[in-house]
Formats: structure tokens, sequence, C-alpha cells
């Protein structure tokens, strides 16, 4: 707990840095019709680069034991997130639809071991109902693949 | 104030349109509610793009719809499962889990949902009165003014959030940080964007709504091991008819909790210390102290009542002020401007339709509500005896839609699922995320406030103490902000043990 909470302060710290560089880039002081646009940027970032010292400070004092995640609970969150990040790449090449079709199917052939009956209805069916939802009713256009290009949407 | 306003917006919200509306969002609401990973706040978000083509005044009754629903929802986890769907369902989860392991599930579930139905009530009708007198009196605010409000809504993070206080002005930051980057429309200039045309949009709150509360969310369910013990209900009439009886026996509970929610609510983050305080006074008072936490009805009565007159009046400074109370409101309020009108005191001037319609629809879709849930109950706790492998990536598509769906643009997806891993991490390490996301809805607001004010002063800060109504808020605002610093102090003068966290 102890190395995770050092290393997000300190993370935060360095994105507080960034955007003080970027702030005095941009001028801290007063313009010509008031404060120049680094002026607000320029005190979030002090402030939060301070908090995140104390904070960092408080992290290194305080030695709680406590493991950020245990090996048990890492392999699930990584089940759950490594498939997610697979969804979104996917559906750079084939579309949301398609790609959440496979990942439906896959997660629930994969972690859940479902009979095949059902893995086919949910993964085709739940695609179905969104596209019906989004595209017919709502008209909110999804993201499309050489699939819908070839059915004619 | 008049009468005829209300009877105007009764006109609204009882049309048979806005009242299938209501019905279909309290039904996807409580569904919603009672789904791990899917909570008021990110369902509302996901759930906006559907209402761009309604008319706005149908659109805002969809969407508190929802809100009302994932409130009940939130209920019936907490009673039947022991898994508080929201943070303010947690003290609920103390009575409520017991009672419905010894049977008594209905009798729990009766008395959470009444209890929510009378402090939302309560708040509702404080708002009729309270909301046209608030923003009268909002009209004649400059920019000094709101932004004291606005230091006065963060400062309550920080000086009643409980936790780490510097964690809460971090979060704060992190959201202001966020609002701020992409093109600053004062001056033109672009701002941390770094050549980059992506960055040059920004960051929308609702993606990171979606992501901090929903992605973030699955991945911590995930980690503690999903295995639901469910007890079983039957929800019959009598059970319903019974309980009713016993009910009007806690009167002196639901004024209690229906005040404290009120008088919490408003502020930002307020529902759930308000339940908890509620449950605490209730303890306090009861003649059976010794009975709550095994099983007694008014330990479900007490957070409820409060947790929902808090709910709802987190909406009061969102309609009169354009300040939104909560991460829900915040997201509705991103819906008014989407939807073409302007948050804040002119609302009550140039859309009276909209916003008395809004009010009256509390009303409506409160009774509907109850109902509803009370009719439903075996459906909506079934939805968590779905398996784990269909729920999650379904939940999962479903937020990749929602976060798509606010500007058809595919970066917004991968944002989701940064935002996802952020809010994971933070909730781990106690960094809270409500402020977070009412920073980044707020930013520019805030920021703009800021600016105005110092160009009214010429650069001088004195502007938030020389104006009497700013002056008593920026007051405010500073001695919360004191507050956890304040406290240890004096704790440690009086010569006491510190005092456990008040929770």
């Amino acid at each position: 707990m102890k190395a995770a909470d050092l290393t997000t302060a300190v993370v935060l710290f360095l994105l507080g840095s960034v955007v003080l560089v970027d702030a005095l880039r941009l001028g801290i002081g007063w313009g010509t019709d008031g404060p120049k646009s680094g002026f607000f940027p320029f005190w979030l970032a002090v402030v939060m680069m301070a908090a995140c010292v104390v904070i960092a400070t408080q992290a290194v004092r305080g030695a709680t034991g406590a493991a950020f995640v245990t090996r048990e609970q890492a392999a699930p969150v990584l089940k759950v997130l490594a498939p997610a990040v697979a969804l979104v790449v996917a559906m750079q090449f084939v579309g949301l639809y398609v790609a959440s079709a496979l990942y439906i199917a896959l997660y629930m052939r994969w972690i859940g071991r479902h009979p095949w009956w059902q893995v086919v209805t949910l993964a085709v069916g739940i695609p179905l109902v969104t596209f019906i939802i989004f595209e017919r009713w709502f008209l909110v256009p999804m993201p499309k693949g050489p699939l819908e290009t070839w059915l004619g949407f | 104030m008049g009468f005829e306003d209300l009877l105007l917006g009764f006109h609204v919200a009882i049309t048979p349109y806005n009242l299938m509306v209501a019905v279909l969002g309290i039904a996807l609401g409580t569904v919603i509610g009672v789904l791990p990973g899917l909570g008021g706040a990110n369902g509302v978000a996901i759930l906006l793009p559907l209402t761009f083509t309604m008319p706005p005044t149908s659109a805002i009754i969809l969407l508190t719809s929802i809100y009302w629903g994932a409130l009940f929802g939130g209920a019936i986890t907490s009673v039947l499962f022991n898994i508080p769907g929201e943070p303010w369902s947690v003290a609920t989860t103390f009575d409520g889990y017991p009672l419905a392991r010894q049977g008594q599930g209905g009798q729990a579930l009766t008395a959470a949902f009444t209890s929510s139905c009378v402090g939302a009530f309560f708040s509702i009708v404080l708002i009729t009165f309270f909301a046209p007198v608030l923003a009268e009196i909002a009209l004649k605010f400059g920019p000094p003014e709101f932004f004291a409000i606005q230091l006065l809504t963060f400062s309550s993070f920080v000086g009643l959030g409980g936790g780490n206080p510097l964690k809460s002005v971090v979060s704060i930051l992190v959201g202001f940080i966020l609002a701020a980057v992409g093109l600053d429309i004062v001056t033109g200039q672009l701002r941390m964007t770094f050549g980059s045309t992506e960055l040059m949009k920004g960051f929308d709150f609702i993606v990171a709504v979606i992501g901090l509360f929903g992605i973030g969310e699955i991945l911590l369910t995930v980690e503690e091991g999903l295995r639901f013990q469910g007890a079983q209900t039957g929800m019959k009439l009598r059970v319903v008819l019974d309980t009713w009886k016993i009910l009007p026996r806690y009167w002196r509970t639901f004024v209690r909790g229906s005040f404290i929610g009120f008088w919490m609510g408003f502020k930002p983050g307020g529902a759930t210390p308000a339940s908890f305080m509620s449950y605490a006074f209730a303890k306090r008072f009861s003649r059976h102290p010794e009975r709550f936490g095994k099983g007694e009805l008014e330990g479900i009565v007490a957070p409820e009542t409060a947790a929902h007159a808090a709910g709802v009046a987190a909406m009061l400074p969102m309609i009169t002020l354009g300040i939104p109370g909560s991460p829900t409101a915040a997201v509705m309020l991103g819906g008014l401007i989407i939807w073409g009108l302007q948050p804040g005191p002119m609302l009550f001037k140039e859309n009276p339709e909209f916003v008395w319609g809004l009010i009256a629809s509390m009303y409506t879709g409160n009774i509907i509500g109850v109902v509803m849930v009370l009719a439903f109950v075996p459906f909506f706790a079934a939805i968590l005896r779905i398996p784990f492998a269909i729920l999650t990536p379904v939940i999962v598509v479903v937020c990749a839609v929602g976060a798509y769906a606010v500007h058809s643009a595919m970066i917004d997806i991968w944002y989701m699922l940064l935002f996802g891993v952020v809010g994971y991490v933070f909730k781990k390490l106690d960094y809270p995320l409500a402020p977070l996301v009412l920073a980044l809805v707020l930013g520019d607001l805030a920021e703009n406030a800021l600016r105005q004010s110092l160009i009214m002063s010429q650069g001088s800060l004195a502007i938030f103490f020389t104006r009497p109504i700013a002056a008593a808020i920026t007051a405010v605002a500073i001695f919360f902000f004191v507050l956890p610093v304040v406290t240890p102090w004096w704790r440690s003068r009086r010569g006491g043990a510190p005092a456990p966290r008040s929770v």
C-alpha cells in the first residue's frame, strides 16, 4: 500500500510539474484584459505539487503493511482489464458491434464456460439490441466496420 | 412562488408521454442501481446521448427518474445481498441484511422504500418553496459570489468528506487541471495540449464518469471476488400492509432523518454523511440501542430517509445556481447545456415549464417509483443472480457505447479505459472520486468566475471579502478548508483522546 501511495503521489507531482511548465509558457501574470491563460493552471499546479509532497511524506512515515493488490486479487482484475483493452483495439478495425459480439462470446466461454447456445444467443443478441436502440430508435451512430458496410449501413 | 407554477408543472409532468418516460426511467434506473459497476451517475451518463433528440423536459424527467430508480435499486442490493450499491446505502446494510437473513426481507424492503419516499417527499416540498426564492436571490449574484459558492462546494468535500483532506484537495485539483486542457475560450490560447489535436478537445466529464464509476467499479468488484449470498424474498401485499402499520411508530426518526438529509444534502457529498448521522441519532435516541445492527427496523428507516432527502436536496443548487451537488446532478447539468438550456437562476424566468415540470415530476416519479419497486422486487433481485461472466462483458460494452456516443469519438473509449484504471487506483488509495468529477464539470465556470472577479477588482483578492454575500460564503468556505487542520489541534488541546473518525 505504501509503495502504491508513494508512486501515485510522485506521478501526480510530475503531472503537476508538467502543468506548471505549460502555465509558465502561457504566462501567469496580468495580461491586457485580465489574468493570462496560465494564471489559474499555475496555482492549481503549485497547490497540487505541495499536497503531493505532504502525501508522499505521510506515506513514507505511516507504514501500513497491507499490499496494494495480492496475487489472488490481481488475476481477476487483469482478466477483466486485458479483454477490455482487446475489445477497444478490435473496435478500430471491425466496428463496435462485431467487436462486442466477439468480446462477449470469448468472455462467456473463456471465463464463464457457459454452454455454446447461451454464448451464441447473447453474443449476437446484445449487439443486435444495441444496434436497434442506438442506430434505429435514437439515431446515435456507433463505429462500424466492414460487416456493416457489406450489409449496407 | 406561486401555486399556479406547480400546477403548470403537473400539467407538463402528467402527460401520458412524460409518465411513460418516468416509468421507463425508474425501471432502467432500478436495474442500473442493482447491477454492480453501474450506479446513478454513470447510468445517467451512459443514457444521456439517448435524450439528445427528446424535448428537454421529457429528457430531464427520464434522467431524474433513472436517478430515483438507482437510489431504490441500491436499497435492494443492500438489504438482500449485503452489497451497498452506493456509499450512502452502507448504513442500510447494518440492519437490512440481518433482517433479510431472518426471513424479514419483505418487511425490510418495504421499510426502506417507504422511508426513501418520505425523505424524498420532504425535500421536494422544501425545494418547491425554496427554489424560487433562492433563484431570486441568485439573480443578484455576480462573479465573486459565484466563485465563493464554488469555493464552498469544494471546501465541504475537504472539510466534511472524512478521510485524508489532502487527498480530497488533490482530487479536486486533478479535476480542475483536466478541465483546463484544451482551448482557453477567454484568450483563445491552447493549454496543455502539447501539439496534440486529440488533446485540443479536452476531457469530457461524461466519459470520465463512465470510466471512473463504471469500469473502475467493476475492477474493484471482481477483486473482492464475486460471490453473492443473496437472501430470498417473497414480496406479499400483506407484508407491505403490516409494515406500513408499524412504520408510523418511527415518526420521530422520519422527521429527524428528513431534516438531516435536507440540511446535509444541498452541500456536495452530503448524502453519505447524512445517512450515517441519521443512523447514529436514531441509535442514540432509541429505547433499545442494543437491537441496532441485529435487525432493527428503525435502523433502516433512519439512513434511508436521510439518504433520499439528501439525494433530492442535491438538485436544489443545480436548478437554482447551476452548481450540482452530486456527480449525478453534474451529469444532468451537462445534459441541460447540451439541450440548449442555460443552467442557473435564469431558468425560472426563461423556462418555467422546464423547471416546474421537473419539480412536479419529482412528486410523480417518487410515487411511481415506490409502487414499481414494491411490485417488482423479485424481478430486480433476480438480476444479481445473472452469472458474472455474462454481466461483466455486457456492462463493459454498455459503458463503451455510452462513452463513444457523447462525441462519436474513438479516443473517448480509450479515455474511458484510462479513467477506469485511475478510478480503481484512486478508490483503493482513498482519493475521493466525486470531487474530481465535480471539478471537471465546474472547472471552466469556476475559472471564469475567478477571472471576471479579478478583472472587476483590478487583480485584488479582497473582492471576495468586501462584498457582503461573497464575504459570508467565502468565510464559511475557509472555515471548512481549515477544519481538518484545526480539529486535531483542538482535540489535543482539550486533552481528550483522539476521537475515532466519525464514519
